[in-house]
């Protein structure tokens, strides 16, 4: 490659990773810091762990999280199910009725702005509430199954790509030699586009977990998820508890995408090599 | 079965609630829970009388506010858009070049900051541009400057975010298009005494016109209707018509006005949504 363009193509990855990590890091950097003024250093008292007891002693964010994990992780399940269907109709089936429209549904909350989901979404509990009485108020369940909805797009789009580059004869060889089409899906489908379900999994929580405007339409009084609190904290300004919170979430999220992601391309790497 | 579950679900948790939306917006704002009035009712001859009120549509087309909020959407999102296009394209071109080794590693460099909350990213910014935050305070003890700059709760600010929460979807459509680039062909244009802008201009840039299409669709969309962003770091003054709707909602509690905003945004944006899967739609038949 030509010396100088190489040069400006470095200098823009090195100005474009600096944009993304800068404020994450400096988030990790002030969780450490002693001040209450967060952004100004206290050398004195600093680095510290003051923050992070005071996190783990909040009643208010440490009960916001339980109930944002319990929503995530159900969304993730429900959304897995339902998008690996979704994604498997789509990519299976080229020709049944109502697939444009499937396809239509299934991908257009990717880009529906959140405020529109989620005030129809509520819209639709409440009417639904006057018309059958269920469900009957709001919260966990109502911002799970507004999640599910808007989650299962992402899980059908990951199941779908992974499905276009999978090879249809292995499982007309399983048909071939006898096994019934539930089997071939359990056995022979499932095992090689897991990749993608785990993926979508994580997705889907992650979206869950992190949602704040379609939560804050479905829930009920008493059922306030983690972002929610976040939000009301940060509205005020900036609080050490905060970024000890950011620092938690950031190295979470790297552990787990760096494990799957290496724990992927190991599998990948052994179903590419020759047998 | 198996489209049917699918089916069903977003049939009646995607579509139906439209309905209702687009019912509510023709309704009146009333002191009842809920707020608004209904829309049908029997008279006493058994009539089903449909009453339709377009006076939250009139509202919002007469009152400056809803319109400047409409317009200044779109100029922040588009806007944004090609904010993000100048610092992600070099991005993700750079990527697509590297070798395949690093690719991976830049590639999951780009993914894991939206794998981590968009709340606290946005967050992150405000410690980073307030009156007494980190870029102010490195510059003052650099020198640079003397008093703090005035940069969060400014339109600059709420732009830096929005860059910055959705650099990573307009750089992955962008990536997955270029890698599959036959980059013999820029070879061959400078054999031929191409420069390599010219080359650039003339053979990479049109090439990767889907990719570049659909990233831009997949940033502009959520931009238009953002509420977080503008919220957090944008000031009292940033009218976003997302912020509108919110607050319609939860502090006026003007249901019906704040469905007709919904019905008006989401007339706004369909075109594009159909534009972006049409694209969509090239590209994976492109890929076969």
């Amino acid at each position: 490659m030509n010396q100088r363009r190489s040069i400006f193509i470095i200098s823009c990855l090195a100005f474009g990773y600096a944009f993304l990590y800068i404020p994450i890091l400096s988030m990790v950097v002030f969780s450490f810091n002693a001040s209450k003024l967060v952004t100004v250093w206290d050398s004195a008292n600093s680095p510290t762990l003051k923050w992070y007891y005071s996190l783990l002693n909040n009643e208010e964010i440490l009960d916001a999280a339980w109930i944002s994990l319990k929503v995530a992780v159900i969304n993730a399940s429900g959304s897995v199910i339902l998008g690996t269907l979704a994604g498997f109709a789509l990519s299976r089936f080229t020709n049944f009725r109502g697939r444009f429209t499937l396809n239509a549904m299934a991908t257009a909350p990717l880009v529906m702005p959140e405020v529109i989901t989620g005030l129809s979404l509520l819209l639709l509990f409440v009417a639904m509430e006057q018309l059958i009485g269920w469900p009957a108020g709001r919260g966990i369940t109502t911002m799970t199954m507004s999640h599910m909805t808007f989650s299962m797009a992402y899980v059908t789009v990951v199941v779908q790509s992974r499905l276009a580059t999978f090879d249809t004869a292995l499982e007309e060889a399983a048909m071939d030699l006898g096994a019934k089409p539930l089997k071939v899906f359990f056995v022979i489908t499932m095992p090689i586009i897991f990749p993608a379900i785990l993926s979508g999994w994580l997705l889907a929580f992650t979206l869950s977990w992190d949602d704040l405007v379609i939560s804050s339409f479905t829930s009920g009084p008493g059922s306030s998820t983690l972002p929610m609190v976040v939000f009301s904290k940060v509205r005020l300004g900036v609080s050490p508890e905060i970024n000890v919170l950011a620092t938690l979430t950031i190295s979470a999220v790297t552990l787990i995408i760096v494990g799957v992601s290496l724990w992927m391309a190991r599998a990948s790497r052994i179903e590419k090599a020759p047998a | 079965m198996v489209v049917f579950l699918p089916y069903v679900w977003l049939m009646l948790f995607f579509v139906v609630p439209f309905v209702i939306v687009l019912k509510i917006s023709f309704a009146d704002v009333d002191l009842a829970i809920p707020p608004y009035t209904p829309l049908m009712q029997w008279t006493e001859n058994n009539v089903l009388a449909i009453k339709l009120n377009f006076n939250n549509y009139e509202f919002l087309f007469t009152d400056k506010l809803y319109l400047n909020a409409f317009l200044n959407s779109i100029k922040v999102a588009f806007i944004s858009t090609l904010l993000c296009l100048l610092v992600g394209y070099p991005m993700a071109y750079g990527i697509a070049r590297a070798k395949p080794s690093t690719r991976n590693v830049l590639l999951l460099l780009v993914i894991l900051p939206f794998w981590t909350s968009l709340l606290l990213r946005v967050y992150a910014w405000i410690g980073l541009l307030k009156a007494n935050g980190v870029i102010n305070n490195v510059l003052i003890s650099l020198g640079i400057i003397h008093d703090p700059l005035t940069m969060l709760y400014t339109p600059f600010a709420m732009y830096v975010g929005i860059v910055y929460s959705y650099l990573p979807f307009l750089i992955l459509p962008l990536y997955a298009n270029l890698e599959k680039m036959d980059w013999t062909l820029l070879e061959a244009a400078e054999d031929l005494g191409c420069r390599p802008w010219q080359a650039f201009y003339k053979i990479t840039l049109p090439l990767s016109r889907n990719g570049i299409l659909a990233g831009s669709m997949l940033v502009f969309i959520p931009a238009v209707g953002e509420f977080v962003i503008p919220a957090l770091l944008g000031g009292p003054n940033a009218l976003m018509i997302g912020r509108i709707l919110w607050d319609e909602f939860f502090s006026n509690r003007a249901w019906p006005v704040a469905s007709a905003v919904a019905i008006l945004l989401l007339i706004l944006l369909v075109p594009f949504m159909m534009w972006y899967q049409s694209i969509q739609a090239r590209e994976s038949a492109g890929a076969r």
